[in-house]
């Protein structure tokens, strides 16, 4: 069984990984290893400053905006401002800003007065189930429509699906979300507006089934939009191996032609496909922003949206580290995968 | 190309039973939670309503926002109310008050049959514990501090009389608009600035709902009162749902999901008209809509800051621009008729303050008056269309218009257009809300839009227009024009110390109006309509404010809500299929999608084996 895999790892030999091969010492995955942790790390440190720093130049006064239209004397302003510490100078909220930071402290939300930390805690939970959903369910249907286009390309099924895809691809996510809910939710009623649960629902699996039921919507948009990403990357680097000698020792040897397929060219198409995968696994996060918004889920998204709003600094600017972290560390994870997946990264 | 399939069609046959069960699993978890679904909605009388913010706290000492003060209005009582129908101050907790003869001391007899929700009695000491804790704790006084500011010593000499000692006499003694909380429970809080009391549902209150669940971002649940001491509430139970996104709170009005919604679009309200079992309600605006010309911005030392336009100094021209902009217009194509032009500066709505302007004072529109008065006034129109002040600079003017309201954008527009027709070059500055008060707070601007809810009490929206409301450096002002009338100050304080005389005090307020008028700094345009739908197969019949021609949702009072009786329970079930079976159906379809592609899976394997 291992021999009919053999050519594919030696036969091969322009992987991306490849020119890292030539290095060789005591440890070269150590080294390798730790390279990638310090560039996340660099990475991170400089988020972390952007983000202080992004959000100041927004325009607006917090405290103007969160009182406005009320009743408010200069006294109460003054005091909000001491408590929200804007009354100091901007050099020192940065260092405030970043001591907190040492010790995981995102500071205190402008708007509901609550650690940003609990905030946080609170709303990751449903971004990932809605982002984690979405992503497993575009990535089944994108690789699999991607593999199938590419092995028959230029059918009518290859550019159907590249074109439906590409087309769904280009559609804002809000105006699909909310097409969706007109026709399936108020329309013909099979599915709740809005929502992640129905108040007044108890019980474990009652509460399990409603919101899988509130999930339907959201997380078909949110795969509608996606998928063509996956579908295109896996399409393009199935192609490039599509003329590889390795194919034609397979199918040489007497191998059906969907076994060539998927024991031989997807294997090695997947490399890529698996970076693309975890970036977004990265992304979803900060992906999902407007949809939450229009299906009113309660997650990360939704409250980066009410937070850009005010703006609630501490909130926006943990949740920018918090998404841009993701991203980070998803690339590291990739890094990390790849030579486990591919051993030509590996020597 | 190898061509086997008939071995591992036996396989697939033999895990059918498989797929068969995982189905049948799926299908009968389908009773259990519909019956659960039913059992936890179908019973009591749900009254539903979508709302566009999240609660920010439930602590009525922190709560700033519509949604929040709108809950407390409902969990807690006030030492007054606003009638429904008139919207005037009516008794609460207070059953009657006597004023002192110098107007300093308020005595207010309380009434002794309100008993909490745990079943404690509520007492004079309740509301005077309340006030002294705004009075001396800095963090219970964030959200309602301005309305105790004045106040010196609030004492409860007895369960049912409450006395509150001022520092100057005040008119607003009767709009207090803080909702009291039981002594009991809330003397243990340690830090009002972190409490946000959604610790221990029900959250103890003596209201016409109790407050009995919040899912933070999500919802927020009420039941009734059944020892409310006023008549007990019709429905059950109140449910708020956050909806961000306006157009997604039509379609859950629509699919039957909510009862009730409002600040529908123009748009919106028509299309809701013709559907079927909604009921549009269009009512008196509690909002004005304005834009405020920079008479010259200056510190309360008249100490002069910013960059506007120096010519706009000048009322003629103030004038002038008022007398080109057509107000029936912006009714007619901003808002499609759902509003009316505005004169003065409090609302139709209210009828004790509201003010119009006599025939010779109108500065209606008139674009050939408007052009006679600056011909006159000596600004020359200039061959490319713009005129020149006097001192020879163009007349070219910036407007901030915020862009996140879509009225204040079109209504812009117009206001370029008929400016250009009497040499006004306007520079339309369409902008983030943050970049526009960032404007006004350094005084760089010449047109501002600004708008601001009135409440039944106009005591707020006037204070900023005086004198004091101008900052005492730049960037800290109180108001939103730098206006500053040494007449209208002295007309504020007369009504604000005639606490005595009702009548007398709508007069001063009535003439502060004029000179806002007559001065053209804070230019009223529109008082628009409220717009709201809701459920007529859900919702029997409901108290609007004031009636007739008023709102449901934000009213100063919980009439609305409190009054509204439920249609028979079982029109207002949902159509379509329950939650349960939907889910369970859905499950079921991805059970057999996955065993299906596990079949397919195993067969090619089984195939490979054998090579």
């Amino acid at each position: 069984m291992t021999r009919s895999a053999a050519p594919a790892a030696t036969g091969h030999g322009t992987a991306p990984g490849t020119p890292r091969g030539g290095r060789r010492g005591l440890s070269p995955t150590l080294r390798y290893l730790g390279g990638r942790l310090l560039t996340a790390a660099v990475s991170l440190l400089a988020v972390m400053v952007t983000s202080f720093f992004l959000f100041r130049v927004l325009p607006g006064d917090p405290v103007q905006a969160l009182t406005q239209g009320r009743n408010v004397s200069v006294a109460q302003l003054e005091a909000l401002r001491r408590e929200f510490g804007l009354d100091k100078p901007l050099p020192q909220q940065f260092v405030d800003y970043c001591l907190g930071l040492l010790r995981f402290d995102f500071g205190t939300s402008y708007q509901y007065r609550v650690p940003v930390a609990d905030l946080i805690a609170e709303r990751i939970g449903p971004t990932l189930l809605l982002a984690g959903t979405g992503t497993v369910v575009a990535a089944l249907i994108g690789l699999s429509l991607g593999t199938g286009a590419a092995w028959r390309r230029g059918s009518v099924m290859d550019r159907v699906n590249t074109g439906v895809a590409l087309t769904l691809y280009s559609v804002p996510s809000f105006w699909l979300g909310l097409l969706l809910i007109v026709v399936f939710a108020s329309g013909i009623g099979l599915f709740p507006t809005n929502g992640m649960m129905t108040p007044g629902v108890t019980g474990a699996l009652p509460v399990a089934l409603d919101v899988a039921h509130h999930l339907v919507l959201p997380v078909t948009t949110m795969v509608a939009v996606v998928y063509a990403q996956y579908m295109m990357v896996m399409r393009s680097s199935l192609l490039d191996e599509m003329g590889a000698d390795y194919l034609t020792t397979a199918r040489a040897k007497g191998l059906r032609d969907s076994l060539v397929l998927r024991r031989h060219a997807v294997p090695n198409a997947l490399l890529p496909t698996i970076t693309l995968i975890f970036l977004n696994l990265g992304r979803v996060a900060s992906g999902v922003i407007l949809i939450e918004t229009v299906f009113a889920w309660p997650g990360l998204g939704s409250l980066f949206y009410s937070g850009l709003k005010v703006p609630d600094l501490p909130t926006v600017q943990a949740l920018f580290v918090v998404f841009a972290g993701a991203v980070i560390l998803m690339n590291l994870l990739a890094d990390v995968v790849y030579p486990l997946l591919d051993p030509r990264v590996r020597t | 190309m190898v061509t086997q399939q008939d071995p591992p069609g036996q396989r697939r046959f033999r895990r059918l039973p498989a797929l068969g069960a995982a189905m049948a699993f799926a299908v009968s978890a389908l009773p259990t939670a519909t019956a659960n679904a039913d059992g936890g909605e179908g019973g009591p009388d749900t009254l539903t309503i979508a709302v566009s913010q999240p609660v920010d706290s439930l602590s009525p000492f922190l709560a700033q926002r519509l949604i929040s003060t709108n809950l407390h209005r409902l969990n807690y009582d006030y030492l007054t109310n606003y009638d429904p129908k008139t919207t005037e101050a009516i008794p609460a907790l207070a059953e009657s008050w006597d004023i002192s003869e110098d107007g300093l001391t308020w005595t207010y007899t309380i009434r002794d049959d309100v008993r909490w929700s745990d079943g404690e009695p509520l007492t004079a000491e309740d509301i005077a514990w309340t006030y002294t804790t705004m009075m001396e704790d800095e963090d219970a006084a964030t959200a309602n501090g301005n309305f105790v500011a004045n106040f010196e010593e609030v004492t409860a000499p007895d369960d049912t009389t409450l006395e509150i000692g001022l520092a100057e006499p005040q008119a607003t003694m009767l709009a207090l608009d803080i909702p009291i909380v039981p002594k009991h429970i809330w003397a243990e809080v340690e830090d009002f600035g972190e409490f946000d009391n959604d610790e221990g549902f029900p959250i103890v209150g003596s209201g016409p709902f109790i407050i009995t669940g919040h899912q933070p971002n999500q919802s927020v649940t009420l039941e009734a009162n059944e020892d409310y001491w006023r008549d007990p509430p019709a429905f059950d139970r109140l449910v708020f749902r956050f909806m961000p996104e306006q157009d997604a709170q039509v379609e859950a009005l629509r699919s039957g999901e909510v009862s009730l919604i409002s600040g529908l679009t123009p748009a919106q309200a028509d299309d809701l008209e013709n559907a079927e079992n909604i009921t549009v309600n269009q009512a008196t605006g509690k909002r004005f809509q304005a834009f405020t010309i920079n008479p010259g911005a200056r510190t309360r030392d008249g100490d002069e800051f910013g960059d506007g336009h120096p010519a706009l100094q000048d009322k003629v021209l103030r004038q002038a621009i008022m007398r080109a902009i057509d107000k029936d217009e912006i009714v007619e194509k901003v808002y499609g008729g759902y509003a009316v032009p505005a004169q003065g500066y409090i609302p139709a709505r209210y009828d004790t303050y509201h003010w119009e302007p006599a025939a010779q004072d109108r500065l209606d529109f008139d674009a050939d008056a408007a052009n006679e008065m600056l011909d006159e006034a000596g600004y020359e129109m200039g061959a490319d269309g713009v005129r020149e002040s006097p001192d020879g600079d163009p007349l070219e003017l910036r407007m901030h218009v915020h862009n996140d309201r879509p009225d204040y954008v079109s209504m812009g527009k117009l206001l370029q257009e008929r400016l250009a027709e009497i040499g006004i070059e306007i520079d339309n500055r369409t902008v983030d809300p943050g970049v526009l008060s960032d404007a006004l707070h350094s005084g760089e601007y010449d047109l501002i839009f600004t708008g601001w809810s009135v409440n039944p009490d106009p005591d707020y929206v006037l204070g900023i227009h005086t004198c004091d409301a101008l900052p005492e450096e730049p960037g800290t002002m109180r108001g939103d024009a730098y206006f500053c009338d040494e007449e209208y100050d002295e007309l504020y304080e007369k009504q604000l110390g005639a606490y005595d005389d009702p009548e007398q005090r709508a007069e001063h307020i009535k003439k502060m109006q004029a000179i806002l008028y007559e001065e053209a700094v804070v230019n009223v345009l529109t008082y628009a309509d409220t717009l709201e739908a809701y459920r007529s197969d859900q919702i029997g019949s409901i108290q609007v404010q004031p009636d007739p021609g008023g709102n449901i949702w934000g009213q100063d009072g919980h009439w609305s809500l409190s009054s509204a009786t439920p249609v028979a329970a079982s029109a207002s079930v949902g159509s379509g299929m329950s939650t349960g079976a939907i889910a369970g159906l859905a499950a079921a379809v991805v059970l057999a999608v996955a065993g299906g592609a596990f079949l397919i899976w195993r067969r090619s394997s089984t195939a490979d084996d054998r090579e």
